[in-house]
């Protein structure tokens, strides 16, 4: 075996393409990583499991790049929260008007629409809700009073387009339409042309006024939401989650998670076998019949055990990995120092008095640390699938959802019965790259460190 | 040799031993919760069922005491007031499983009905068999012409293809794959089945048809992953090989390239892909868990998933030791091929 400089082994790697490759898409990853931690923070990314935090979003939606394919657009998933508030007062009566515009131009009807408020109030207020269509036409939609106070009091509420009141005033004014609205929902018939029942491409003004008699009123939340079918670039999944919030934080989950168990266990797969292999005779035999024992259990039923029995959690389940991890480079860095240890060199310094630990430091480690940066990068993938797979089968951590529990979500809800490309494809992918960037680097670098390869 | 074979089946048995420990000292406090519980509700349910019990007794606190009587009377028979690290207890399950005594399972039974773990078991290991040799066969088969085409024109297109196919391939996991597969042949383009399960009774004469007519997506999935990684194997011995001198010598004296390839390289290839064919079919049987589940095939893998999520503790402890029992006599196996084809080996160091 000769030795390799750090040097030569950056030249080399320089040189080859899959190894620039497989550092432009870790470098992407990383980048990625960053991108997420410093936009989405944790405390939002651990309320992945909460369903009170995603009610605002739509179920099953499709990423909104999709209308760019299309020609008749499918209506996007809109969240307005930043009304046009005007306040006006005449006399006793005080009036508090929220305006919303909606660019309403896609060729479907949308989901459904929902009004979301929280304000703050004394003694009855009354809130009128209308919309202003493109065509000039004004609807009223609800006139409702919120509950009587005679302290200060917050009221929030949801109004859905599914309430029976809205539907009933539309029935009012169907003289506007030409055709039969009974069978109609709401959203089917604000947002349809008066002559047939197709969607009115425009812009609508969603208008919620509030009047409260000597009071004044303070709103705190107020948005509309306009349901559609799409949201986001990369969708929603069945519990409304915005997948992209969890296919980014993915990404720096899976790299910590295989960076920490490749790194570590090459460092105590090194450590062992060299030890092993430097000390010889009885230690040696010892230590690896106890490597052959490890080697020989089955991995996945024990994770799977392990990770039932013991606990779940993501720095637990890293542990478990490592246990796995570090047989296989142990006995091959054992099988290396044992011909290291017969050059003139570990001799010399044998007979100088060095310690042992000093010379397995100082003079046999060294030498085996190309070998060790090219077995970090190749187990980075096994690492990454692995808990993928234990995810998958609804064994991963829950509080830190991984891109394979995205996938055991996707499964457990039928998503490739029911067509949903978009919930099944980005994981897989996203664990794919990730394996690849580290197979690209382990590859350049194993073709430096054993020429043969190479060819 | 026989040294050789006798020390690495001394080592086996040790490492099937440990497991065994292992997975018992893992599960067994919660089996023993298990079992208490079934013994309290075995005697109350007795006791509700026959009310001359209850009537006969004058206080609550004498009636109590005759339930708790009862309660450790049969937990003495079972041998649970011991705790469940005893030597004796852990001696006794030990040599019990040793002889595939799994004893009965708590929730799950075998399709026809027995809840004898070991019946549950054997009616389902075939199936693994049956789906991942034969995948491991024809992955094995494409992968050594396939890794030897390419060794023999290294660095052509085919060489390029293959290793790129192989190291993409390699990056997914294949459950995943498989999950895609199902998606698009089950769904989209009807062509397959979505659940692997056979729908007809085993007894039925069609049986065999169907099981086979479910096996073919999961069987396309595995191969179309794994043939990939086999050939790039096969290809970098083959290329190593094809650097020897005698190869060279072979080559100047005017053999022809292909019975070169055919002949002589692949002949000295052999001890490594072997070893490997030995080695990735013990694997496969580990790796059937998640492709099991996610095809719903009705094998080992599945059964130790579901085993798992409803805590069947027998089940999981008897599906544990056949695949560690599998696991390690293919290496075994493999360990004797490598010592057969590479004298090296079994001289020692």
């Amino acid at each position: 075996m000769s030795s390799i400089t750090p040097q030569e082994i950056k030249q080399e790697f320089v040189k080859s393409k899959i190894g620039i490759a497989g550092i432009t898409i870790l470098g992407i990853l990383i980048a990625t990583s960053i991108i997420a931690i410093i936009a989405i923070p944790v405390e939002t990314f651990q309320e992945w499991n909460n369903p009170g935090n995603w009610i605002l979003y739509p179920k099953v939606a499709i990423p909104i790049w999709v209308n760019l394919f299309m020609t008749e657009k499918i209506p996007e998933h809109k969240i307005l929260d930043v009304p046009n508030i005007q306040t006006n007062s005449e006399g006793e009566i005080m009036l508090s008007s929220h305006k919303f515009g909606v660019n309403f131009d896609y060729g479907f009807f949308p989901n459904d629409f929902i009004y979301v408020f929280s304000s703050e109030y004394s003694e009855s207020v009354l809130l009128q809700m209308s919309v202003t269509r493109p065509d000039g036409i004004k609807l009223d939609l609800l006139s409702t009073s919120l509950p009587y106070s005679n302290t200060k009091t917050i009221h929030s509420e949801r109004v859905f387009s599914t309430d029976e009141a809205i539907k009933k005033n539309l029935l009012l004014q169907s003289e506007v339409f030409d055709f039969d609205l009974k069978r109609l929902s709401a959203e089917d018939i604000v947002f349809s042309k008066t002559n047939a029942n197709e969607p009115l491409k425009g812009n609508y003004i969603f208008s919620i006024d509030m009047y409260s008699v000597n009071s004044e009123i303070k709103t705190h939340e107020s948005k509309l939401i306009i349901g559609g079918k799409a949201f986001g670039m990369m969708g929603t999944d069945e519990l409304r989650r915005d997948l992209a919030v969890g296919l980014l934080w993915g990404t720096p989950l899976a790299l910590f998670i295989g960076l920490v168990v490749s790194i570590a266990s090459v460092i105590m797969g090194l450590l062992y076998g060299v030890y092993a292999g430097f000390k010889g005779k009885k230690t040696d035999e010892v230590m690896m019949r106890f490597n052959d024992v490890i080697y020989a259990l089955p991995a996945l039923p024990f994770l799977i055990i392990l990770s039932v029995t013991i606990s779940n959690s993501i720095f637990v389940l890293v542990g478990f990995l490592m246990i796995f991890g570090w047989v296989g480079i142990a006995k091959v860095a054992r099988s290396m120092s044992l011909q290291i240890k017969t050059r003139g060199y570990v001799d010399a310094a044998n007979m100088m008095g060095q310690k042992n630990s000093k010379i397995v430091l100082k003079h046999i480690l060294p030498q085996l640390l190309p070998y060790a940066f090219a077995s970090i990068a190749i187990s980075v993938p096994a690492a990454i699938t692995t808990e993928a797979g234990l995810s998958f089968l609804g064994l991963g951590d829950p509080s830190f959802p991984t891109w394979g529990h995205i996938l055991h979500d996707a499964n457990t809800f039928g998503a490739a019965a029911r067509g949903l490309w978009w919930w099944i494809m980005p994981p897989g992918v996203m664990i794919a790259i990730a394996g690849l960037a580290f197979v690209f680097i382990g590859n350049a670098l194993d073709a430096i460190v054993n020429p043969k390869l190479k060819r | 040799m026989k040294r050789y074979v006798a020390t690495r089946a001394a080592t086996m048995f040790g490492v099937l031993m440990i497991t065994l420990l292992i997975t018992i000292s893992l599960v067994g406090s919660n089996m023993d919760t298990i079992l208490k519980q079934g013994i309290v509700f075995q005697v109350r349910s007795e006791i509700t069922e026959n009310p001359a019990i209850a009537e006969s007794f004058s206080s609550v606190e004498e009636f109590e005491g005759f339930i708790q009587s009862q309660i450790d009377q049969r937990t003495k028979v079972l041998g649970l007031d011991e705790p469940w690290y005893s030597p004796q207890r852990i001696g006794l399950t030990m040599y019990k499983i040793l002889l595939l005594d799994f004893g009965h399972a708590t929730f799950l039974t075998s399709d026809a009905g027995s809840s004898d773990v070991k019946d549950i078991i054997f009616e389902k290991l075939p199936r693994t068999i049956l789906l991942f040799t034969t995948a491991t066969i024809i992955i094995s088969i494409i992968g050594i012409f396939l890794g030897a085409l390419s060794a023999s024109k290294a660095g052509s297109v085919i060489d390029r293809i293959t290793s790129s196919f192989a190291i993409i391939s390699s990056s997914f996991p294949v459950w995943w794959i498989g999950m895609l597969m199902i998606f698009l042949f089950a769904f989209t383009y009807q062509i397959f089945p979505a659940r692997a399960t056979p729908d007809i009774p085993s007894s039925d004469p069609r049986y065999i048809g169907s099981l086979l007519y479910h096996m073919a997506l999961p069987l396309i999935t595995i191969v179309m992953i794994g043939f990939g990684s086999w050939a790039y194997l096969v290809r970098n011995f083959m290329v190593g090989i094809m650097q020897e001198d005698f190869i060279m010598a072979k080559r100047t004296i005017g053999i022809k390239q292909k019975k070169i390839i055919y002949t002589h390289a692949l002949k000295n290839a052999a001890p490594p892909i072997v070893t490997i064919l030995a080695l990735s079919l013990s694997g496969s049987l580990g790796g059937a868990i998640i492709t099991e589940a996610v095809f719903d095939w009705p094998g080992m893998g599945r059964l130790y998933f579901e085993a798992i999520t409803v805590m069947d503790l027998p089940v999981i402890i008897g599906a544990t030791y056949i695949l560690t029992v599998f696991f390690l006599v293919s290496i075994f196996i493999a360990d004797l091929l490598y010592g057969y084809f590479d004298p090296r080996v079994r001289t020692g160091q």
